[in-house]
Parts: structure tokens; sequence; C-alpha cells
């Protein structure tokens, strides 16, 4: 379904409508808030916080402000990081963990090592370790280019053509 | 800039990310709009990062999406769970079910026993209170008898039977003071139906003249045969005649049962 299709049922508060939007997204947002709350269980609060909010903030939504999915990350990113606000963490973005989201594949605990997801994993590791800070810092945790650039210590300009050649490759890789 | 640089630029990743300034995602999103090219690539960019993304998720507890719905009210929730009743609580609803029905049945058999033992008794106690009011009523009668047998002042004439009842005997006790007359009847036949004993006091001179005092009613009704009649004055003899219901102005002296001189 695209998002095209899925907006006007959330709208409708059809509460099938949610079972795809969640369907569809919450393994996504999940890792990016867990990426940033390490603790399952205030991840998995975290989560049920930013589906409340996007089903109870849909009306706000609209396309002027990017892709639903990319509204739906930022409602993620900025609850999870409030989450550890609120507990005391670092106000700094930045800092906010030396881990990287490949880290979240260690923990065998929380994991779930699901077939249709091992290729990607074994792929994405084989990524250029360039390419996994990038997704890192610009995707998992919003950091601006300018943010990016100082953290990795390469030209504001690079940073996101070299992003762009990443997920180059695993578009290529995913055949999208 | 043309649309392939656009494309080439990098700022589309960026623009899924959600990490461009406002004023630059305003842009896109109008391009997005008109240029199905970039619209392409903005749609295979999100597919690429959330695919990504969501592989490397850890296992969401499958409660959570439950608590999700409840949190906003949404139907078709939470199934809940239904469990088929148990053999044995449905064998102990209908076993109590007999029991309650078995009860029942032995109160109402009870009730209904309880309810003859009553009539029953109340039978009884209404005999009971007839025969007690009987005798009342007879001890009444047997004290009155007695009292007029034993008062002093009554002068007692005894009437002897006569041609037509030769067995027949009666009492007269005639107080004079008071002029009452009290007639013992115990020693009479029962009166024929439709026939009834007269009294009557006699004057034996100059002339043989009878005055009626009264009729012996209810001669049945009276276990102590003893009847108050009319008083009378100055009597020489008494006499009893049967005579037809009502009585009779003289006295039919065929019929003459008793007579007695004072």
């Amino acid at each position: 379904m695209t998002q095209e299709q899925l907006i006007p049922l959330i709208l409708k508060k059809d509460d099938r409508a949610f079972t795809i939007m969640y369907d569809m997204y919450s393994k996504s947002l999940f890792a990016v808030i867990s990426n940033l709350v390490k603790e399952a269980e205030e991840a998995e609060d975290v989560l049920q916080e930013v589906f409340v909010k996007i089903w109870k903030n849909i009306e706000s939504y609209n396309d002027s402000k990017g892709r639903l999915y990319t509204w739906m990350l930022n409602i993620a990113r900025n609850t999870a990081i409030d989450k550890l606000r609120s507990k005391g963490y670092n106000n700094s973005q930045k800092n906010l963990s030396s881990d990287n989201f490949v880290h979240l594949l260690d923990d065998s605990n929380k994991l779930i090592n699901r077939i249709d997801t091992i290729g990607i994993q074994e792929f994405v590791k084989k990524l250029k370790p360039k390419c996994i800070q990038l997704i890192e810092l610009l995707f998992f945790k919003g950091y601006t280019q300018q943010e990016a650039s100082d953290e990795l210590e390469i030209p504001l300009g690079t940073v996101k053509t070299q992003n762009r050649n990443c997920i180059n490759d695993l578009r290529t890789y995913l055949q999208v | 800039m043309t649309t392939q640089e656009i494309l080439d630029s990098g700022n589309l990743e960026l623009y899924v990310y959600g990490i461009l300034n406002e004023s630059d995602t305003k842009e896109i999103s109008e391009l997005v709009k008109t240029d199905k090219a970039i619209a392409d690539e903005v749609v295979s960019i999100e597919k690429s990062i959330l695919n990504l993304s969501s592989s490397f998720s850890p296992n969401i507890s499958a409660e959570i999406f439950e608590k999700i719905k409840v949190k906003l009210e949404l139907k078709h929730g939470k199934v809940i769970e239904m469990k088929p009743r148990s053999n044995a609580s449905q064998y102990i609803g209908w076993a109590a079910s007999i029991a309650l029905l078995a009860g029942v049945a032995f109160q109402y058999n009870k009730l209904n026993e309880s309810n003859s033992t009553i009539n029953s008794i109340q039978i009884e106690k209404s005999n009971l209170q007839k025969s007690v009011v009987t005798l009342e009523l007879e001890k009444k009668e047997a004290a009155n008898a007695l009292s007029v047998v034993r008062d002093t002042k009554n002068t007692v004439v005894n009437l002897a039977g006569q041609t037509v009842a030769p067995t027949a005997s009666a009492k007269i006790y005639w107080n004079k003071e008071t002029s009452t007359v009290y007639v013992d009847a115990s020693g009479l036949p029962e009166p024929p139906e439709g026939k009834v004993y007269q009294i009557w006091s006699l004057k034996l001179s100059p002339t043989l003249t009878p005055t009626s005092i009264g009729l012996l009613d209810n001669f049945k009704g009276n276990h102590e045969r003893m009847f108050a009649v009319s008083g009378t004055s100055g009597a020489e003899a008494f006499g009893i005649t049967l005579e037809p219901a009502g009585g009779s102005k003289s006295p039919t002296m065929e019929q003459l049962y008793t007579l007695g001189k004072v």
C-alpha cells in the first residue's frame, strides 16, 4: 500500500488503517528508537507513545512536510530524544552513543533473526564503514549535514553525495 | 537545476531522512507533485531505507500493538479469549439444579402435609368448641333443672299416667309466691310429629275449669325436659294433654296423658 492510499484511511480513523500503518512502519521506527533508547522496555514505551502521537496528530500532517514516513521518523527521533533527556542523559544529540545501528544485531536476546532480514544485515555489515557511519548519523540520529560533516571530519558537500552512493549500493542490492 | 542534477545532488535522500531544512523540504515536496522521475526516486529511497532499518529492528513484544489500540480506543482491539466451559462445571451446574428441584419438591410436600395437618386440627378444634358449647348449654339446663328441684318454696305436684299413657308421669314445680310453674316432663314419651304437649291448670270446683298455661315446645331439644310455663294462682290440679301443634283452646280429654291434684 502506498502512503497516498493509506493517508485517507488513517484520516477516517479506520482501525484497519492502524494495523496496516503499524505493519508497514513499526519495525523501522522501533529500530530508530532502539538505537537511541537502549533499554528495551523504555524503547517499547517510546514506540507506543510515537504511534499514539501519529494517530492523534495525523490531521497536522500534510505533504508539504515531506513523506508520511519522514514525518513519522521525526516524531520517533524526537520522542526518543525527549525520553533520554527526561532520564537525565546528556542534552546534546551528539554523544548519545558511541555505538551504531549495526550493534543492534549484537544483542542476540532482542533481535529477531528473521530469515528475510539476514541477507540485508550481512550486506550492511559489508558496506563501507563510512556508509554505516553516515546512515547512522543522518538517518538513525537525524544529524544535519553540518553536524555529520563535523563529526566525521569530511567536507560538507561530500556528506550528501557519499550518503547517496551508499543508498545507491543498497538499492542495487534490494533492486529498488 | 535539471531533474538529473536534483537526483544526483543527494538532497532527496536527506529529504526522506527528514533532515533538510524547511524551505528545501517544501521545494522538493512541490517537485514531487510535478516531476514523476523525482517522485519515483523518493519512493525508491524510502523503500531502501525503510527496508534497511526494519531489518535491524529488535523484536517488538506482541502486546505493544494491542496496548496502543487500547490507548487509541480502537475497535477490534484485544480479542477476549472465551474459555470453553469445562465439563465439570456443567455437571456441577446440572447437579445443583437437580438438587434444588428435589429440595423444592420436598419442601412442597412438607408444606402440603403441614397444611392438611392444620386443616384437620382446625376441624377438630371447631368440633371441640361445638362440644364445649353444647356441654355448657346442657350444664346450664341441668343447673336450672336442679335449682328448680331444690327450691324448697316450690310445691311439687306429681302427675300420674292416664288411660292413653298409663306409664307416663310428670312433675309440676309450682312456686306460689312468685306464681312460676316448671314442668318436669322427663316421664313423658316424645310427642309424635305435628303434636305438642299442652299444660293445663285446673280448678275442680265449683266446675272443672281448665286454663292453658303453656305448650312444651322444642321437646326434643330440651335435654333435661324441664320447661318453664306461664304462672298460675289458685290451681287445684294440673293436667297434660297431647294437642295438635299450636295448642288448643280447651283440652282434648281423650288425649289426657297425665293428671295430678295439688
